[in-house]
């Protein structure tokens, strides 16, 4: 099989403090509502407005969950490529995403480290923001490749340790 | 409220859930790729290992699921032929509202843990565990409890995949909101 060229970091090639390019989006009612679809999530706070204005309070309906998190997925992978592989994430949710927001990822490296099974691993701390309040604040630990011919994806088993 | 003030309500209930395996769900259907791609379209997400066969096929032996579409396989659907009610996901932090009398909750913390890629075909399933039950707490939303609650996920060889944990706080007089409520 012909290799395949594609844009994908190293290890080597990220340090402490680097910063992610910064990803924003212009969220709409039909991005949350595709979003809650999506990922299966059929609660009416996510499509449907007088239930989130009335049960639940909010300017409008909001962001669920998991598509918060396929954003902060794709941010990461847009940073670092398809050999990236994120091994896991935290985050804590405050104020809720709605139409019309715009909204801004940020992140920044906050650690490096290979574990005993010679995997490479990146700390990321990244908030989701909208204006200038801080939505929501994520970490997540990312596999990334040591070298060119390494493949984070191939690990399983003992040799996986997220 | 009758029992504004008693948070002992259903607790000796609720601490004897701590560790035990509770509401197992199977997913309703295989993982399928038409779910791939539309997740990633939701996000206009462009990475080439879900839309490239050749590229899947060289890093991870063919196409893989995005990571964080995990609690998609377990959910379950809106509607089916003869079923009354919608089964909830995190069905044991609707329990824990219930028995310990606490009819607002938030879910503050969320963390996915990734094990094996899930793949078209996989079929997965997952089963809840109670981790923490808090003390009594005062927030600015009111006075609860915290919990955690782990959500595990293997696939039809029951390989992990990946565990979700969601940090939910039940509790009772509302006051400014903070979290998701759910």
């Amino acid at each position: 099989m012909n290799s395949i060229r594609y844009k994908s970091l190293t290890f080597e090639q990220v340090h402490v403090g680097d910063t992610l390019p910064p990803l924003a989006h212009e969220v709409t009612t039909t991005s949350i509502i595709l979003g809650a679809l999506a990922s299966r999530d059929w609660r009416p706070m996510h499509h449907d407005r007088d239930f989130a204005q009335q049960r639940n309070g909010t300017r409008d309906i909001f962001m669920n969950t998991p598509n918060q998190a396929a954003w902060l997925e794709r941010f990461i992978t847009d940073w670092a490529g398809p050999k990236a592989r994120i091994g896991r994430y935290k985050f804590r949710m405050g104020d809720s995403i709605c139409p019309g927001d715009n909204m801004v990822f940020n992140g920044e490296v906050l650690g490096t480290e290979m574990d005993e099974q010679g995997c490479g691993w990146v700390s990321l701390r990244i908030a989701l923001s909208v204006g200038s309040e801080e939505k929501t604040r994520f970490t997540a630990r990312v596999a990334l490749p040591v070298d060119e011919h390494d493949n984070p994806w191939a690990r399983s088993g003992d040799r996986w340790r997220p | 409220m009758p029992h504004n003030d008693d948070f002992t309500i259903g607790l000796n209930e609720a601490l004897s859930w701590l560790d035990q395996k509770r509401h197992a769900v199977v997913g309703e259907f295989d993982v399928e790729r038409g779910y791939f791609w539309t997740a990633c379209a939701a996000v206009q997400n462009g990475n080439p290992l879900y839309w490239d066969e050749q590229l899947a096929a060289q890093l991870t032996g063919g196409p893989t699921a995005p990571l964080t579409l995990l609690s998609a396989w377990f959910r379950p659907h809106y509607w089916m032929p003869g079923r009354d009610t919608i089964p909830l996901p995190w069905q044991t932090h609707f329990d824990l509202k219930e028995t310990l009398a606490l009819p607002e909750a938030v879910a503050t913390d969320s963390e996915v843990v990734f094990g094996e890629p899930i793949r078209p075909g996989d079929r997965i399933h997952c089963c809840e565990t109670l981790r923490s039950l808090s003390e009594v707490k005062t927030t600015k939303l009111g006075k609860g409890r915290f919990w955690v609650i782990d959500a595990v996920c293997h696939n039809q060889h029951d390989v992990w995949v990946g565990t979700e944990t969601m940090t939910g706080f039940g509790y009772r007089n509302v006051g400014a909101r903070q979290g998701q409520q759910g």
